[in-house]
């Protein structure tokens, strides 16, 4: 008999999840949103995707590196930053851009902050806002769905050569060699916003409209979304909240007066809102851990979205309003500490 | 796992939050209790419990018969020892402890062929002994909570100023995984712990009583129901299973919905909480005027061959108790009472104590798998605040105790308010470990506030 023992203290059983399963879980979960996206856009939104990948786990493996660390990488988060950015891109969006904002999505977005854990800001929402800034031009001109010819040729604007500006001229003789009837170039938000059409609703839910690279299928991000809060792998509360104070405050306005506000429905399942209530509002570093803390931090994201969209600039502000989100998110943990058992309430201590 | 999906285990009591680790009762639930042979030599420590060590009454050489006196109560936070089993004292010195430190111990020399049959004591009627009385009965017997805290049991029975006990809890949740003893007393020892709950109940002054178990030992609460009488002041009632549940702050939660101070006892909202153990070992000594010499314990997981349940002299050796039931040698994991909150046992020469209820040996192979999770910084997943059942922030707390900021945790985040129960660090994906800082964190501010 060993006469060693091993001493340690309690307890001695651990849980079954871990940092690197949470974060590839989330990678499966993005899988078929990824897929959807590459079968609507073909080529460009695959290379789209690869290098947005690559660029992001390059960086952050070039980084830790740099600062005499192990690498991070096998940790998946990069991988997460990478799909994600791609997937809030348009799908024709030159390669070198996107090169760009995934390099500054994990480069200051998160290694300047201190790597996984430490940022404050959904990496991928930097590199967007980054591009949204840096690239106006691209980031606003829309590709129609399923072309003809998409697996056989990437869309012009793709393969622009780096640090030069896209072809315009040739992407709008591409679009109309594709013969679209009444394709507008506009998202279903912008007909909506300064033309105050509507598209039908469960085309969008499905996905078969102009959107980004892989904002379109609702259905499949929801799907994702199941799947991760199924698996304890998602706070269900936050897209929950995100999308129904969203869904309220637009049915309000629509209700108030349906000829200029959209739908609620249109509301929840048009633009990024799906899957940056899903994917993004839910990142786990820079959302709140409090229970209340929670609702209040994705109403405040619906709720933003609603206004920057009706009210805003833009005809999109899913992106901002869940940037501003992560900036509330100290607040908010700091503001709603739970109320821990047995707690004597304040008052009666100073009385006492 | 089917009764977590039926109606009725929603519609029980339970407490807010909380975690669901792996039962991994299979192993014993089904074991009757078994009595082990004695071993060649005990060796009693003369703290088994909390409070003042108890002060040795034999010396060196001396024979002693089982049952009888062998150290006396040191005060009234202390309890007396008896003698386990008949023999004579080979020494009283130092001897190694669980925890580790050396600690002073009696050591018997067992009479080898020796009936053990317990000679000492007499038969009372309990109900002829004064309620004021019966404190120091409890005393004598030496009981301290069998749950695995120790605190001796006759202190609780003393009601505190201004405060009048309305019911007593008896507390069978054993959420703790691999456990079965408490399950197998409930089973087998019904009727004694039954009358144990009246005794306490009267020592007390509570009207009614209520015995609490997890919803994964029914067959527990049926035996209990049999001994009951028509319109009973004890009942007996399921909770949900779900961990800490046998926490007596969560218990007082679950079955009558309230909240024990921060700070404070459950006699501040009207409530005596026992364990099982401690209530059945009052129904069996009380009328027999005997000291506690033996109790159940759970040796199991998947290091032994041989799990059950089995009554074993106080005092033996951890060591005695693996080779009777097949050791796999390989294993040295040794945890004393269960996975979730008992601690490494320092050597296999230490004893079992009035205050251990379980043996746990686990594998290399659970060790290895445990060792392999990296760890991470933490990722603000919310798992620790969604699990933890004071709802504490332990996500908070965790950040805080990295930057050795004891005293804010325990001034701004309640820090003194964790017991200790693990959860945290469980569901921890990035395997911080959480409880453990804690720990730190308020012995520290202990020291500190002795010092001052």
């Amino acid at each position: 008999m060993s006469e060693a023992v091993q001493l340690k203290t309690s307890p001695h059983l651990r849980g079954m999840h871990s940092v690197d399963k949470i974060m590839r879980h989330v990678v499966y979960a993005l899988i078929p949103v990824s897929l959807f996206s590459v079968m609507q856009f073909g080529l460009s939104a695959l290379a789209l995707i690869v290098t947005s990948v690559v660029v992001c786990v390059g960086t952050e493996h070039f980084f830790c590196k740099r600062s005499g660390k192990e690498s991070t990488v096998s940790d998946w988060s990069a991988v997460i930053t990478g799909l994600l950015v791609a997937l809030i891109l348009p799908p024709g969006f030159p390669l070198w851009m996107a090169a760009f904002a995934a390099f500054v999505s994990i480069a200051v977005g998160k290694v300047f902050f201190g790597g996984l854990g430490y940022n404050v800001f959904n990496p991928a929402l930097v590199g967007r806002a980054f591009a949204q800034a840096a690239f106006t031009v691209p980031i606003t001109t829309w590709t129609p769905g399923m072309a003809h010819r998409r697996f056989l040729e990437f869309i012009p604007t793709t393969l622009t050569p780096p640090f030069l500006k896209p072809d315009f001229e040739a992407f709008r003789v591409w679009v109309e060699s594709l013969k679209i009837d009444g394709y507008s170039g506009a998202t279903p938000l912008a007909m909506m916003k300064f033309d105050h059409v509507e598209v039908d609703t469960l085309e969008l839910f499905l996905g078969t409209l102009a959107s980004s690279a892989g904002e379109s299928s609702a259905l499949l991000i929801l799907l994702g979304g199941f799947y991760l809060a199924f698996r304890k792998m998602l706070n269900w509360k936050i897209p929950v909240a995100v999308l129904g104070s969203a869904f309220i405050l637009s049915g309000i306005f629509y209700l108030k007066n349906p000829e200029i506000y959209p739908s609620p429905f249109f509301t929840v399942v048009s633009g990024g809102l799906m899957l940056g209530a899903v994917f993004m509002a839910t990142d786990m570093v820079s959302s709140p851990v409090t229970p209340i803390g929670v609702w209040i931090y994705g109403i405040l994201i619906g709720s933003l979205t609603v206004m920057i969209r009706l009210f805003g600039g833009l005809n999109e502000g899913v992106m901002y309003a869940i940037l501003l989100g992560n900036a509330a998110t100290p607040l908010i943990n700091n503001l709603t500490q739970p109320r821990i058992y047995g707690a004597i309430r304040k008052r009666k201590e100073k009385a006492v | 796992m089917s009764e977590h999906f039926s109606i009725q285990h929603f519609l029980r009591g339970t407490f807010h939050q909380g975690i669901h680790p792996p039962e991994n009762k299979h192993f014993t639930a089904e074991k009757p209790i078994e009595r082990l042979a004695f071993p060649p030599q005990l060796v009693l420590p003369l703290s088994q419990h909390a409070g003042k060590a108890s002060v040795a009454l034999v010396r060196k050489g001396q024979e002693v018969v089982r049952g009888e006196p062998i150290a006396r109560a040191d005060g009234f936070v202390s309890v007396p020892l008896h003698a386990p089993a008949s023999g004579v004292v080979k020494d009283i010195c130092l001897m190694p402890s669980a925890r580790g430190p050396m600690v002073e111990s009696i050591v018997l020399d067992v009479y080898a062929g020796d009936p053990q049959e317990v000679l000492y004591g007499t038969e009372v009627d309990v109900d002829a002994i004064q309620s004021s009385d019966l404190m120091q009965a409890v005393q004598d017997t030496g009981l301290v909570g069998l749950g695995g805290a120790a605190f001796p049991t006759h202190v609780k029975l003393s009601v505190p100023e201004g405060c009048v006990i309305d019911t007593v809890l008896i507390n069978g949740c054993e959420c703790e995984p691999f456990l079965t003893t408490d399950h197998r007393l409930m089973i087998e020892q019904a009727a004694d712990l039954v009358a144990g709950t009246r005794i306490l109940m009267r020592a007390v002054g509570a009207k009614r009583a209520i015995i609490g178990t997890e919803d994964n030992k029914l067959d527990a609460v049926e035996a209990i129901q049999a001994v009951l009488k028509k319109d009973d002041v004890v009942s007996v009632k399921a909770v949900q299973t779900k961990y800490p549940q046998g926490a007596e702050k969560m218990l007082a939660k679950a079955l009558v919905n309230r909240e024990i101070p921060s700070g404070k006892f459950p006699s501040a909202v009207g409530l005596g909480v026992f364990n099982v153990a401690t209530a059945t070992q009052i129904g069996q000594l009380l009328p027999q005027k005997q000291g506690v010499i033996e109790r159940v314990v759970t040796v199991t997981g998947p290091g032994i061959e041989r799990p059950g349940n089995y009554i074993v002299p106080v005092g033996t050796p951890i060591r005695f108790i693996l080779e009777k039931l097949g050791f796999q040698g390989s294993a040295r994991h040794l945890i004393m009472g269960g996975p979730m909150m008992g601690g490494t046992v320092s050597s296999l020469d230490t004893p079992i104590t009035k205050g251990c209820g379980g043996l746990l040996i686990l594998n290399e192979h659970q060790l290895t798998t445990e060792e392999q999770m990296k760890r991470y910084p933490c990722i603000n997943c919310g798992a620790c605040v969604d699990a933890c059942p004071m709802m504490l922030n332990p996500c908070e707390l965790g950040r805080m105790a990295h930057k050795a900021q004891y005293e804010v945790m325990a001034e701004r985040y309640h820090l003194n308010d964790c017991f200790e129960c693990g959860s945290c660090s469980y569901v921890c994906p990035a395997a911080i470990p959480l409880v453990q800082y804690f720990r730190v964190a308020k012995s520290v501010n202990r020291t500190k506030a002795a010092a001052s």
